[in-house]
Order: C-alpha cells, then sequence, then structure tokens
C-alpha cells in the first residue's frame, strides 16, 4: 500500500504522466459533478420542503455552503500544493497550486455574492458585519494578495514560491483570523443579526445539500484538472511529446 | 560582534543619520489623525467614541509606509548574497531587520501615540491601554510586514503590493489592539485583549523569521 502511494506520489511529479492519466480521469469527474449538480439543485430548489421561517429565500443555501465550504477548503489545499513544491521541488505541486488560486477566488467571490442576495430577504440589508461575512470578506483578500504577488513575480519559479510561502503564512493566520473576527463581532453586536439558530436541518433538506456539496468538490477537482492540463501544456510546449499531441488530429494518446 | 548585531548597528546608524526616515512615518500618522476630525466631525464626544479605532488604523497604516525599503536596499547592492555567504542563520538576521524595523518606527509611534490620542479626545483611563497595546501589537506588525517586505522586496513598485499582501493578516491585531482601548475607555477589563496580543507577538517571533528567510533566498535568483 505504502509503496504503491509513493510510486504514484513520485509518478505525479511527471508532467506528461499526469497529462495522460488525467485524460482518463477527467470524465470520472466531469459527469459525476454534472450529475450531483443537476441532481441537488432540481431536488433542493423544486423538491425539498420549504423552511418553516425563512420560506423559499432559505433555498440560496443549495449554493451558499457548499462554495463557502469549497473556497476556504481549497485555500488550505493551496497551501498544502505550495509546501510540497516548497519541501520537494515538484514544478506539478506548483502549477497546481497557481491553478487552484483563481478557482478558489472565484468560489470565495461565489459565497459572499449569494450571503448577500440572501442577506437582503432575510436580514433586510444586503450586507451587514456579521462575523462569518466578514470573514469572507478577509478570505477573498488573502486569495487577491496570493494571486498579486504571484503575478507581481519576474520568473515563473519565484512566483510559485512567493506564492506558496505567503499562501502557507496565510494558511497559519486563517484560523486566527477567524476567531478574531468571531469574537469581535459577539461583542459588538449582539445576536440580533446572525442567522437565525440552526436549527438541526430535516433529512429531506439536508440530503440535496450533500449532493450539492459532493457536486461542488467534483466539480472543483474538475476544473483544477483542466487548468492544471493547460499550464502542462503551455510549460511543456516544446517538448516532443506535446507536440506529437498537437499533431495527431484527435489529439488523444 | 556578530554579523547580525552589526546590522542592527548599522541600519539604527543609518536612521539616526537620516531622521526622515523615522521621522517621516511619524509625520503620516500625525497627518491621517487630523483627517478624520475634518472629514467626519470634530464633536468631542464622537471622537471620544472613534478615537481607540481611528488611533490603531493610523498606526498601522504608518507602519506599512515604512516597511517597504526594509530589505530593498540589502537587495540591490548585493548585501543579502554576502549574509548567505557568511553561513550566518537567516533566521536571527530576519529577527533583527524586524527589530531595527520596530525600532524607528513602533517604538516612536508608541512614545508618540498617547500625546495625538489627547487631540482625539480619547478618555482619560484609555492611556496605559493605548501605551501597552501599541507597545505589544507594533512588533507583531513589524514581524509579519517583514514577511511581505521579504516577498516584495525585488519587485518593481513593491509598495502597493506590500499592502495588499500584508493587510488581510494584519486584521486580528487592530481588533485586539483597538479593542483593548475600547473597553479601557468605558472603564472595563482590558488585559484578555492584551494578554491576546502577547501571545501573538509570540507566535509571529517563532514562526515569521521562517517565513521571512525562505522569502529572502527568493532575491538570490535574480
Amino acid at each position: 500500500m505504502w509503496e504503491a502511494l509513493k510510486r504514484l506520489y513520485h509518478r505525479m511529479g511527471s508532467p506528461k504522466w499526469f497529462y495522460e492519466i488525467s485524460t482518463r480521469w477527467l470524465p470520472w469527474f466531469a459527469i459525476p459533478a454534472g450529475l450531483c449538480l443537476i441532481v441537488g439543485t432540481v431536488w433542493g430548489l423544486a423538491f425539498a420542503p420549504a423552511d418553516y421561517q425563512q420560506g423559499n429565500s432559505f433555498r440560496i443555501i443549495y449554493i451558499h455552503v457548499p462554495a463557502a465550504l469549497l473556497a476556504q477548503s481549497a485555500f488550505a489545499m493551496m497551501a498544502m500544493a505550495g509546501a510540497v513544491f516548497l519541501i520537494w521541488r515538484m514544478k506539478m505541486a506548483a502549477w497546481v497550486a497557481a491553478s487552484i488560486a483563481p478557482i478558489g477566488a472565484s468560489f470565495c467571490f461565489l459565497a459572499l455574492i449569494t450571503g448577500a442576495i440572501w442577506g437582503k430577504p432575510t436580514w433586510g440589508t444586503w450586507w451587514v458585519w456579521d462575523a462569518r461575512l466578514t470573514s469572507m470578506l478577509l478570505l477573498l483578500f488573502l486569495y487577491f494578495g496570493v494571486m498579486a504577488l504571484q503575478q507581481a513575480m519576474d520568473t515563473e519559479d519565484n512566483s510559485a514560491k512567493a506564492g506558496a510561502i505567503l499562501s502557507l503564512v496565510g494558511l497559519v493566520n486563517i484560523p486566527i483570523i477567524k476567531y478574531s473576527v468571531d469574537w469581535w463581532n459577539t461583542l459588538h453586536q449582539p445576536a440580533t443579526l446572525t442567522l437565525t439558530e440552526k436549527p438541526a436541518m430535516a433529512t429531506e433538506m439536508l440530503i440535496p445539500l450533500l449532493i450539492m456539496i459532493a457536486g461542488f468538490y467534483l466539480l472543483f477537482a474538475t476544473l483544477v484538472f483542466l487548468r492544471t492540463r493547460n499550464k502542462i501544456l503551455w510549460h511543456e510546449r516544446k517538448k516532443s511529446w506535446v507536440n506529437k499531441l498537437i499533431q495527431t488530429p484527435a489529439g488523444r494518446s | 560582534m556578530s554579523l547580525v548585531t552589526a546590522t542592527i548597528k548599522r541600519d539604527l546608524v543609518i536612521a539616526a543619520r537620516n531622521p526622515g526616515e523615522w521621522l517621516n512615518p511619524l509625520m503620516f500618522f500625525l497627518m491621517v489623525l487630523a483627517l478624520f476630525p475634518l472629514a467626519v466631525d470634530p464633536d468631542p464626544n464622537f471622537l471620544a467614541k472613534i478615537a481607540a479605532g481611528v488611533v490603531w488604523v493610523a498606526a498601522l497604516l504608518s507602519t506599512l509606509l515604512s516597511l517597504d525599503s526594509l530589505f530593498k536596499a540589502d537587495v540591490e547592492d548585493g548585501t543579502l548574497e554576502q549574509w548567505l555567504a557568511s553561513g550566518e542563520s537567516l533566521y536571527a538576521m530576519a529577527l533583527g531587520k524586524a527589530f531595527t524595523h520596530w525600532c524607528i518606527s513602533g517604538l516612536p509611534l508608541t512614545i508618540v501615540a498617547p500625546l495625538l490620542a489627547l487631540m482625539m479626545n480619547l478618555p482619560e483611563n484609555a492611556y496605559s491601554a493605548l501605551f501597552f497595546s501599541l507597545l505589544l501589537g507594533t512588533p507583531i506588525l513589524s514581524l509579519l510586514g517583514a514577511v511581505g517586505a521579504a516577498l516584495t522586496a525585488g519587485v518593481r513598485s513593491g509598495g502597493l503590493l506590500l499592502s495588499l499582501v500584508i493587510l488581510p493578516l494584519y486584521t486580528p491585531i487592530l481588533i485586539f489592539g483597538a479593542s483593548a482601548v475600547y473597553h479601557a475607555g468605558i472603564e472595563m477589563e482590558y488585559l484578555g485583549q492584551l494578554g491576546f496580543l502577547a501571545s501573538f507577538l509570540c507566535m509571529a517571533m517563532t514562526l515569521t523569521p521562517f517565513a521571512v528567510a525562505g522569502a529572502l533566498k527568493l532575491n538570490l535568483s535574480r
């Protein structure tokens, strides 16, 4: 088992191998992602029962919660890929980290937007300085910082290293930011504006949510694969295997 | 004398001979403070209410202003290569650089802040909280800022980028620092907030030098 894992890990370091294997893996992520998203959306929007307090407006939860979850775990994944790059100097890890950054930022933005849309009917305003909203906003700023830094560096290698260092520093800081923002808000605003006490969610509501979360993760994996494949092609464009790939009409090896 | 103490001494001597280096951030601090009564409301009661937050925000911005040049000269004239060739630990060097930065930005600011808080009509019992929260908080600003400064040292016009990268990381310090001053002003317990700042300081002192050392090495390849 351990040996097999180690072998897989070493192979992952080869762009060519990753490109070929991901061609085979892609449908296994993309198709279930599409299915989960369709089933989850239809079930969540049309068949799940309405909330007894918020009525139908709660249904945005099926986009909001998966996006927020993913935005946070994507940052952790980006930092871990960065650490792999810093420690083992594996180019592939740097490309994966660079692919994750804009995708994670988009999910973070999506979570903020859906949060604002949800806030309007429930809280009566688009934006409140609620602890959760604020820490999501700061997470978005962290993503922006990482992306800006990656872009400003003049060499590929430096951009990857700087991004990795910053995302690791950010990873250590995220829990601190989250808890200090929670603490700040509970002191300044009493709980008038926080979400209604989360009632243990009914199963009929929970199942579509879980399906949506699975769908979002699969979609995320698909997107990361696609972006990483593009990066591989770009960086290896002078290699013979890429040239051969481009010249074969079907584009498949 | 070790390389680290020699560098600290050199930087302090340079700062002493160019008073602008430590005076400019202070003047910036003063000017930012003056903007708030002009733009918002000069009413003393209102100022007393926002003083804690405004003083902390101004302190944070003026620290940020002086960070940009922290490693620039050393990267450009090759001093950085000499540090690495000397075999001296970069960890200690990072701590030393953050310490000098604090001496020329955080420390004078901490000393002057109570005086300026007078103009913001800060409640009387908040002065000690302001002093101690800045004393504990500004070194963290320097340490975290050193990470950003090292990352952006080789980037042209890195100043704006530095702010983008570092400001989100500064928020916990701002929250606890401003809250300590605010709570002291309304005669509530504020030792808890200072305790948090002290623990952040310990954490920053042990962890950030690793990141600074790693980031400094980036500048070698150019």
